[in-house]
């Protein structure tokens, strides 16, 4: 393998809180560590609070990890200073949820596009027009939208703009945060098939970031499952698709619904009892017991020891106590696998 | 014979820019304790339609059509019976549980003024049927709950408080609108198992209006497909899945990732804008089968296979999926 984009270790980051009488420390991100191989897309999933945004903001650098490495091509920017971050930058970009609210809206799109090329010192004059202009036509955008400001346009769009915005200055990582969760399905198909033109012709790394499993099995290369600020699960994306191994991940691979009536009544739905624990006091040993339907079996180990992520298969880690244990928790098998 | 009987209902909001179509000429009947699914993307008209059934919709809306509920003329009934109606025949779920709940009251007194307003149940009344239905929607310890405030409870538990309002006087039709979009997916399976209950046990009809496909497949017996405004298609759920026969259900359909299923398919250009209602097929301009008939005529609906209408042209599943 060649050097790694990303390399992410020991990654903790902790809001402290305070108000209405309570003090505390949110456990956001705990001990996450992953890395993205060039030209690698790896998935990040999970539910709200799960700490997938959080990941990618210290990734980014937008906040300061509270613990932990991220090393951009080999570099360590876990504490590097704004000003020495910055000619770094190039390097990565990141792509918003909300194409409503991630662009300014006193910018034409034209200008949107070019500013970080600007700000990197990459184009200047007619060198950087027709830049913008080439980055315009790779996103499939018509080149006089470039005039226009982002409220005049479309969702999808706008989203168009953010990527066009985010690849100007040809980054070797990019970080995706739910970029298709605001729009209508025909247009979530519109972006996901440029996403993946656009990283077949230049190679980036990303970090996509999602809570739609399907997603995800379009795109990624390999996934990574969060759950309470923690990774339970790692695998290349086939094989987790098809042998999921913790018990969180077939809960969740179970939830997501087909849109195909057969299918999605003959199958078995694990449901989980109650809420996600508070991530101010999360719950000792496995973050995932309190919901775990097999908690009787993994007792009392699982309250007494945090499981630490175990290679099951190549490529494939489990942080479970019964994997461990060499027991196989199958309370959902897909579909794929049962026929 | 059916609970509800909607023949050509037309939603026009009328704005500084001029009027919006919201809705054109929609008919659609829904059946007791069937389970009917409204699918569309935004703008398409699937929410206000069946806001403007109970006029909750603001007053620039001008609503015409027929809309028979029960014996009763929905569009022409007098105040005071829509107030006897909303809520207690009829009851809606909103996507959003933490702007549809007031902060302010305690969860219990909000279901409770439902009891006490409809039903005419004492204070003490209200309260013990409050805990019941808190417990009918499988929330644990209610007797806890419901001395509790919105902002207490997580998301799912919030809109199995908004399903309790709902359901609370046992209603006739049980409308939800996009219920479980704000929810993370293992909550999503929870509610729509719950939706299913109540159907069965209660004997509601539902309304689930979602963007979803999967939802759809997963509880709606009947499926009603919308675009721009008008009914583009609608079939039985087992049948619409199978023979999808408008471009844009195929199209909708093949939008979604899944296993194994290569490229996604894309729908070309974008909604059109509901200023003025096209005298062509709507979705002609961004159609691989449009021809000078879709461009210059509006396509009837027609019944394909039994119960199953198209309005199209060129009804019949995708070359491409087929293929």
């Amino acid at each position: 393998m060649t050097e790694p984009v990303l390399e992410v270790e020991g990654l903790v980051k902790h809001f402290p809180v305070r108000g209405f009488g309570a003090s505390g420390v949110v456990h956001a991100v705990d001990d996450v560590s992953f890395v993205i191989g060039r030209g690698e897309l790896l998935g990040l999933v999970g539910e709200s609070g799960s700490g997938k945004s959080t990941v990618a903001n210290c990734v980014m650098r937008l906040v300061t990890p509270t613990g932990g490495r991220v090393r951009l091509n080999g570099t360590d920017i876990t504490h590097l200073s704004r000003r020495a971050l910055r000619p770094l930058r190039r390097h990565m970009h990141m792509v918003f949820q909300d194409p409503y609210s991630s662009l300014d809206p006193r910018m034409t799109c034209g200008q949107i596009v070019s500013e970080p090329l600007e700000v990197q010192g990459l184009a200047r004059g007619r060198d950087l027009d027709a830049q913008v202009g080439k980055l315009f036509d790779r996103v499939g955008l018509r080149d006089e939208l470039r005039f226009r400001y982002p409220h005049e346009l479309s969702g999808g769009q706008r989203q168009r703009v953010g990527l066009a915005r985010a690849l100007a200055v040809s980054p070797a990582l990019l970080v995706a945060d739910e970029p298709v969760s605001a729009l209508d399905v025909s247009v979530q198909a519109s972006i996901l098939n440029l996403l993946r033109d656009l990283q077949e012709e230049l190679g980036f790394s990303c970090l996509f970031i999602t809570h739609d499993l399907a997603t995800v099995e379009y795109l990624c290369d390999r996934v990574a499952v969060m759950y309470l600020g923690k990774i339970v699960e790692v695998a290349p994306t086939r094989e987790l698709f098809a042998t999921p191994r913790h018990p969180y991940t077939q809960s969740l691979l179970s939830a997501a619904v087909v849109p195909d009536p057969v299918e999605q009544r003959g199958r078995r739905r694990v449901v989980l009892e109650g809420d996600l624990p508070s991530p101010l006091a999360p719950p000792s040993g496995c973050r995932f017991r309190t919901r775990c339907p097999l908690e009787e079996r993994s007792a009392p180990e699982s309250h007494e020891e945090e499981p630490p992520l175990v290679e099951v298969a190549e490529g494939h880690f489990v942080a479970c106590h019964l994997v461990r244990r060499g027991e196989t928790p199958a309370l959902f098998t897909p579909a794929a696998v049962a026929q | 014979m059916s609970l509800l009987a909607v023949d050509g209902l037309s939603v026009r909001f009328d704005t500084d820019d001029g009027p919006v179509h919201a809705v054109d000429r929609l008919s659609f009947t829904l059946g007791e304790s069937e389970v009917l699914g409204v699918v569309g993307e935004s703008g398409c008209g699937k929410s206000v339609s069946f806001m403007s059934l109970l006029r909750l919709l603001p007053e620039t809306a001008t609503v015409e059509g027929a809309a028979t509920f029960d014996g009763i003329d929905l569009l022409h009934a007098s105040p005071a019976r829509l107030r006897s109606i909303r809520g207690r025949q009829i009851a809606f779920v909103f996507q959003e549980p933490m702007t549809s709940l007031n902060p302010a009251f305690k969860v219990g007194n909000q279901i409770g003024e439902v009891l006490r307003r409809h039903l005419g149940l004492s204070r003490g009344d209200a309260r013990r049927r409050s805990i019941e239905l808190l417990d009918l929607v499988r929330i644990p310890s209610p007797e806890r709950r419901v001395d509790e405030y919105p902002h207490q409870l997580s998301g799912g538990m919030r809109q199995r408080v908004m399903i309790a309002m709902a359901v609370a006087c046992d209603p006739k039709i049980l409308i939800a609108d996009e219920p479980t979009t704000a929810l993370d997916v293992t909550i999503q399976a929870g509610i729509l198992d719950l939706m299913r209950d109540i159907r069965e046990r209660l004997g509601t009809a539902i309304v689930l209006i979602t963007h979803n496909l999967g939802v759809v497949a997963d509880v709606a017996d009947r499926v009603l497909v919308m675009y721009a405004g008008r009914k583009v298609e609608e079939a039985p759920v087992h049948e619409l899945f199978a023979r999808p026969q408008h471009p844009y259900t195929n199209g909708l359909l093949g939008a979604v990732p899944r296993p194994g299923a290569g490229r996604l398919r894309e729908i070309p250009g974008r909604v059109p804008s509901l200023a003025e209602l096209p005298a062509a097929c709507a979705f002609a301009p961004r159609c691989p089968r449009a021809d000078q008939l879709s461009r210059t005529q509006v396509p009837d609906l027609r019944e394909v296979a039994p119960q199953h209408h198209v309005a199209c042209f060129h009804p019949g599943p995708d070359a491409e999926a087929t293929a």
